[in-house]
Order: structure tokens, then C-alpha cells, then sequence
């Protein structure tokens, strides 16, 4: 059988390896926040009518001739344009189409949003009340859910480090991603962040269930072995559930919408952590708290251990 | 047990007979005739409401323009909402949707909009209130007609042999006040105003002892909301509009005289639009993307757990059939988020399909015979399926309350569509998929280990 508790720190270990970078990351770029949060404009066009599409450096010369600073111009080999930059009104919106009409012809208007500077910080201001609100609400129905084992209190607990975990491990991708190739957290980033603590819970659930359930079959057992042996037990349905998710994600990736793909691949990333989470760390971290290993790592209790002795 | 079995078999394929017809792209209405005197008792739309990610369209968050800290009362924001709508309807856009948000917002969304710029211009325009000779009652043109008037015309206009143009007196800068007075005799709710004292008290006065008997029809943006009667002359410019209004057409008709023009100034806070050609090309990839996604699920599931896998991929298509009706029935707005959350829904039925089945092989690795196994598998797999669904409805709730406090359709699509799943997965993939498993292993057929992948 495998002893995923006994080799705990390894695991923590790994964690921590993949949740260093991603922390810089967010510790030195932050997160490359897209108008929903900050507000501003982003526009879309498509020419029809260009052999080769119009480059950044052209459209974003134009844009500041015209007195706009600092716009972000991206381009594909379709001849879509995207034009990112500060708040704009319908009418600036049409003296740009017009001007840019007049350089590469007629243009089909794929997506335009203009979002107030207000707006943005009322919707980041919700989104932290969001997520804050989504983990307290979980952490309640999981004291509910577990109110008749010992401690009920350190499964939701242990469940909330797993999310923290998850979320973590999707923000700094998306610190990394969006330092190095612009990728934009927006209200569907938030979403999918939300999505994957939802399914990061329901994983660590599923594994805590069966340690509540098996406290009663091995009443014998020493808590660190029925942990072990809930996790072995849940684990063909953790990987079958992971896998069944993958494919759907997966294929949905591969063929969905542009529009969702980044969406689509925040969840990849998070679920695959909520089901290493879940299974790596939630329940492990179980076992560490009942032997008393977590205090260790506290600064207070060491100096405590050495004074005891003089 | 026997017949028990029978009636739920019998109840499940039933309601996923009704589910699939409805879910059909091709069922577009949903009519229940009463067979006794052949008139419909239910009559409602059935289509799939695409939102304006699929179909393209504009969304515009519109705000109070007042100072920071000033408080819009609810009373002129619905007002305010009312006067967006009817301007919105004389658009001529399809299922157009216009709701409040938070207490100085108002989301306009117009699917399948070709031009976003008349449609701004529309809402952000002031209502115009105009009191316009009517003629005689004869001729008068009935409330809800839209009609021609001269305001703002430089030279004036003459009708033309088919445009009736008429003569604009007063507008709603004119009027100082509307409110609801009752008849003293007859307890009949009626309409006292009071217009502006000076200049056009002045002119209400020789206007309304010039023509007696003809009708001072009341428009707003054009369209006529009211034909009064001139009865007398209105000497002190206080005067009462009598009708046989309800309570309510009565209070409805002081808003608009009082609110005729926005009774706040709004400004534009937030802009969508979305082309129509991306959206098409959203949807087209998207559902492709869901067949396949859905189909290697199909397709593990009955590789990994053979009967049940089987017996949990029908339950898992009754599923789909279900979700779509719902979609199609409550309604709601599918985007792509929405379509995203629908297919990850599919995931968690097949998740607790996975939970108890598991449970099964290890019962039946421990020896228990095939019929304990399917049993105590159920039994102990439920506790798991109820409260890792619970924390998933949890996180939809707070992302509905999130996505609808300001306008992000997308989160709440995405919320409202993985709840439905979530909550119909647990009925499909407990129930459905147990009574197909209790109904196969009482006909006897199944007798071997091997059928349930041990």
C-alpha cells in the first residue's frame, strides 16, 4: 500500500517548489488586471480586405498621433486588431474605426467593451468579497458536515490551506502568464478561481469523508494509518474523477471558442492542483496537526524548547 | 420491490420522454391543449435564449450622473428604467433585457444589435414630454399612437398627404408639478398638475379658453400616453386630468408627466458589444467541443465500469435532457461561461456516478455479493455526493450574487448553469442510475463479477 502520510513532507516540499515561482511572480509583476478591474476599453476589429495585417507598431503610432497614451495593440495573422487602452466614448470609439478604416479599408467590429474606472473598482472591490465569502461559507458547512468527529474545526481548516493552496497555484500562473505573454486576468479568471475553489473542496470532501467514516471501521488504528488508508481508498475515484474532468476540459480547449480558452485552461491548472491538494496535502496536513508537528514550525515555539532547558 | 421497481422505471421514462422533446432544438413552443374544449391551458415559448456572446449583440451598464454620496431613490430609478424600456422597445430589438442593478444602475442588454451607435444615442437621449393640439375627439389619435409634432422645427411644417403633423403648445419644461388627486364625489383616482406660474400659466390659460372641447393629447417620445378634454378654461394653470383610471393607470401616468424627461441624467459607464460573426463562431466550436468532451467521458466510463458505466452513460444523457429542458423552461440565458458550466456539470454527475460505483468494487472485492454490493455502495457513497455538491452550490450562490450585483452576465450564466447541473446530477446520477441498476440485477440476467469491471 502506499504511505502518502508517512512521505508528507516530501509532497509539502513539492508543493511548495511549484507555489515558489508563481509568488515571486505575483511578489514582483502582480497580476496583469484587464479593464473589467481597472477599467478602460478594448476594441476589436477585423479588416477584410488587407493582404497582410496591420502591424502593432503602425496602429499603436496612429492611436498616439490621434493623443491616446500608451494604447496595447495586438495582432494575428487573420487581420483581427485588438486595441487596448483608457476609457473611450462611442464617438472616440468611431473617430478610431475611421481612421484606422482610412489606412487598411473597411473593418467588421468584432468586440468593443468600455468599462468606467468606477465600475472596475467596485467589481474588484466585490470579487475579494466574493471569494472571501465563498471560503467562509465552505469553512462553515464543513464545521457543519464534520460536527461529530474530534476537531471538527481542523478539517476546515485544513480543507481552507488546500484552496489556498489551488488559488495560489492559479495566481501566480497567471502572474507568470501574464508577465510573459500578456495574458489578462478579467470576470471570467475570477470565475474560473471561484469554479476551482468549489471543486477543490468537493476533492478534499470526498477524502475527508471517507477519514470520517473509517474512524469508526478501525477504531484500533493509530489516526495516522486510517488517513493513509482513506486516501488509498479514495484514490481510484479521485483519478477517474480528475481524468473525466480532463477530457471535457481538455476537448474544450482543444476545439472550444477563443473566447474561453483561457478560462478553460485556469481550470485545468486548478483542478489538477485541487485533486494534488486533496489528496497531498489536505489530509496530510490532518496527521501533522494531531502530532502536534505544526507548532514546530513556529518561530515562538523553538525559542520556547531552548529556554525550557536553562 | 417488484412493482416498486416497475412504477419508478415507468415515472423516469416518462419525465425523460418529456425532457428530450422539450430539449429538441426543434421545439420551439410548448402548447397543452385542454381535450375537453380544445383551448390551451399552457402556452409558453420554448427556444434556447442565447446571450449576447452567442448571437452578438450590445450591453450597456447606464449610471445616475449626480454628485458622489447622493442618494437616487428607488421610485426614479424604476421610473428611469420604464422610460429605457419603452425606448428601448421602440428599437424593435428581440427579447431585449433591461433590469436595475444595485440603486444607480440600469444594464440595457439588445441581442443581435447591428448598430450600436443609434441604440446609445437612444437611451442617452432626454424624454421628451409634449402637450399637443389633438383636434376634435373625432380625430384625436388613441393612447399608444405614435404621432408627428412640430417641436424643434425651424420653419413650420404642414402635413403632408398622408403625415398628419401636430402642433406642439407645451413640454415638459412647462409643467411644475403631477400628482394623484381623488374625486371628492366618486372616490375616481384622477391626475391634478400644476403648470409653471408666469408665461405658461399665461398661455395654458388662452389656450385652453380658445378650444374647449378639443382634445390637449399628452406624448411622450412621440407616443401619446394621454387625450384629455379640454372641459374649461384653466385660468390659475392648476388643473386635473379625469379618466376611468385605476389606481395604478394613474400612478403610472403621474410618472411619466413627472419623470417625462429622465428624471435623473445618466451616463455611460460601461460598454459591450459583441460582433455577430464571433459569436456564431463561439457557439459552432463550442458545442463540437462539448460532444467530444462528453463523449470520451461515455467512452471511459464504459470501458472502466462496464454495466453501471452503461447503465450511468443512459443516466448521464436522461441528465443532459433534463438540464437542456431547463435551460429551455426557466429560461435561462445560455452564454458561453453557461455552456462552459453545463459541461463541467457533466463532470460532477460522472463524479458521483464514479464515488459509488468504487464503492461497489470495493464491497464486491470484500466479498459481498452482487446485490449487497450495489446496495451498501449507494448507502456509502451518498454522504461524499451530498456534501461535495453542498460546497459547490455554495460557490454558485456566492458567484450568482456576484455576476447580478453588477452586470457580469457571464458569472451568472456560469452560476446558474453548474447549480441546475449540479442539482439535477445528484437526481439522475443516485436515483436514475440506481433504479437502472436494481432493475437489471432483479431480472436475474446479470450474474457475473466481471460485469461490474472485478
Amino acid at each position: 500500500m502506499f504511505n502518502i502520510v508517512q512521505k508528507r513532507y516530501w509532497f509539502f516540499g513539492f508543493s511548495a517548489l511549484v507555489l515558489l515561482p508563481g509568488i515571486v511572480a505575483l511578489l514582483l509583476w502582480g497580476l496583469n488586471l484587464a479593464i473589467d478591474f481597472t477599467g478602460g476599453a478594448l476594441l476589436e476589429l477585423r479588416f477584410d480586405q488587407v493582404d497582410a495585417p496591420p502591424l502593432p507598431g503602425e496602429v499603436t503610432a496612429r492611436l498616439e498621433a490621434m493623443g491616446y497614451t500608451g494604447p496595447i495593440v495586438q495582432t494575428t495573422e487573420e487581420g483581427t486588431v485588438l486595441i487596448r487602452l483608457q476609457e473611450i466614448t462611442n464617438e472616440e470609439k468611431e473617430a478610431i474605426k475611421a481612421a484606422l478604416e482610412a489606412e487598411y479599408g473597411p473593418s467588421t467590429e468584432l468586440r468593443f467593451e468600455s468599462v468606467g474606472p468606477v465600475v472596475g473598482q467596485e467589481v474588484t472591490q466585490r470579487a475579494i468579497v466574493a471569494v472571501a465569502a465563498a471560503t467562509v461559507g465552505i469553512l462553515l458547512y464543513m464545521a457543519l458536515a464534520f460536527r461529530n468527529v474530534p476537531h471538527p474545526f481542523r478539517y476546515g481548516t485544513c480543507a481552507i490551506i488546500a484552496l489556498l493552496h489551488d488559488t495560489f497555484i492559479v495566481l501566480g500562473t497567471a502572474a507568470i502568464l501574464g508577465h510573459f505573454l500578456g495574458w489578462q486576468v478579467d470576470a471570467l479568471f475570477l470565475t474560473a478561481v471561484l469554479t476551482v475553489i468549489g471543486f477543490s473542496v468537493h476533492d478534499t470532501i470526498v477524502v475527508f469523508d471517507r477519514i470520517r467514516e473509517n474512524m469508526h471501521v478501525y477504531k484500533g488504528l493509530p489516526f495516522e494509518d486510517v488517513v493513509n488508508r482513506s486516501i488509498v481508498q479514495t484514490l481510484d475515484r479521485s483519478i477517474n474523477t480528475q481524468l473525466t474532468a480532463l477530457f471535457t476540459l481538455t476537448a474544450l480547449y482543444l476545439f472550444g471558442g477563443v473566447t474561453i480558452k483561457q478560462f478553460i485552461f485556469w481550470l485545468i491548472i486548478g483542478m489538477m492542483s485541487g485533486t494534488y491538494s486533496s489528496i497531498c496535502n489536505a489530509a496530510p496536513l490532518l496527521v501533522a496537526w494531531e502530532k502536534g508537528e505544526l507548532t514546530r514550525w513556529l518561530p515562538g515555539h523553538r525559542k520556547q524548547k531552548k529556554r525550557a532547558p536553562a | 420491490m417488484q412493482r416498486h421497481l416497475g412504477v419508478q422505471l415507468l415515472a423516469i421514462t416518462v419525465l425523460a420522454a418529456i425532457a428530450f422533446w422539450v430539449a429538441l432544438p426543434s421545439t420551439t413552443m410548448i402548447r397543452i391543449v385542454n381535450p375537453l374544449n380544445g383551448q390551451s391551458l399552457i402556452e409558453r415559448d420554448a427556444s434556447y435564449r442565447r446571450g449576447l456572446d452567442l448571437q452578438g449583440g450590445l450591453q450597456v451598464v447606464l449610471e445616475a450622473d449626480v454628485p458622489p454620496g447622493t442618494e437616487v431613490d428607488s421610485e426614479r430609478m424604476q421610473a428611469v428604467r420604464d422610460i429605457i424600456e419603452r425606448r428601448v422597445n421602440a428599437l424593435g430589438t428581440t427579447e431585449p433585457v433591461i433590469q436595475l442593478a444595485g440603486n444607480n444602475r440600469v444594464i440595457v442588454e439588445l441581442p443581435g444589435i447591428e448598430d450600436p451607435n443609434r441604440a446609445i444615442a437612444t437611451f442617452g437621449e432626454t424624454g421628451l414630454l409634449e402637450f399637443i393640439d389633438a383636434g376634435f375627439p373625432s380625430e384625436a389619435p388613441q393612447v399608444g399612437e405614435r404621432v408627428v409634432t412640430d417641436f424643434g422645427t425651424q420653419a413650420p411644417v404642414t402635413d403632408t398627404a398622408n403625415v398628419r403633423v401636430y402642433r406642439t403648445i407645451f413640454t415638459g419644461a412647462d409643467l411644475r408639478s403631477a400628482e394623484i388627486a381623488f374625486d371628492p364625489n366618486t372616490n375616481q383616482p384622477q391626475i391634478a398638475f400644476e403648470f409653471k406660474s408666469g408665461e405658461p400659466t399665461r398661455r395654458l390659460a388662452e389656450f385652453t379658453r380658445n378650444n374647449v372641447g378639443r382634445i390637449m393629447a399628452i406624448t411622450l417620445d412621440k407616443v401619446v400616453i394621454s387625450t384629455p378634454v379640454i372641459r374649461d378654461e384653466i385660468p390659475d394653470g392648476r388643473g386635473v386630468i379625469e379618466g376611468d383610471f385605476t389606481l395604478e393607470e394613474a400612478q403610472a401616468l403621474v410618472i411619466q408627466l413627472r419623470y417625462g424627461a429622465l428624471p435623473v441624467p445618466l451616463k455611460i459607464v460601461q460598454v459591450r458589444a459583441v460582433g455577430a460573426t464571433l459569436g456564431e463562431d463561439s457557439i459552432q466550436r463550442s458545442v463540437r467541443a462539448g460532444v467530444i468532451g462528453v463523449l470520451s467521458v461515455v467512452a471511459f466510463m464504459l470501458l472502466y465500469y462496464r454495466l453501471p458505466g452503461l447503465l450511468a452513460n443512459v443516466a448521464l444523457v436522461i441528465y443532459g435532457a433534463i438540464a437542456l429542458a431547463l435551460f429551455k423552461l426557466i429560461p435561462v440565458t445560455l452564454t458561453l461561461a453557461g455552456i462552459a458550466g453545463f459541461v463541467l456539470s457533466v463532470g460532477m454527475a460522472v463524479d458521483a456516478n464514479i464515488l459509488i460505483f468504487e464503492r461497489m468494487k470495493e464491497e464486491l472485492r470484500a466479498g459481498r455479493s452482487l446485490v449487497a454490493a450495489v446496495h451498501i455502495g449507494f448507502r456509502r457513497a451518498w454522504p461524499s455526493i451530498r456534501d461535495s455538491n453542498v460546497s459547490t452550490l455554495i460557490t454558485c450562490a456566492i458567484l450568482f450574487w456576484f455576476g447580478a450585483t453588477f452586470g457580469a452576465s457571464i458569472v451568472k450564466g456560469f452560476a446558474v448553469t453548474l447549480a441546475l447541473g449540479v442539482m439535477v446530477s445528484l437526481f439522475t446520477a443516485v436515483t436514475v442510475t440506481r433504479t437502472f441498476l436494481h432493475v437489471v440485477m432483479s431480472s436475474g440476467l446479470v450474474r457475473n463479477r466481471w460485469w461490474f469491471g472485478v
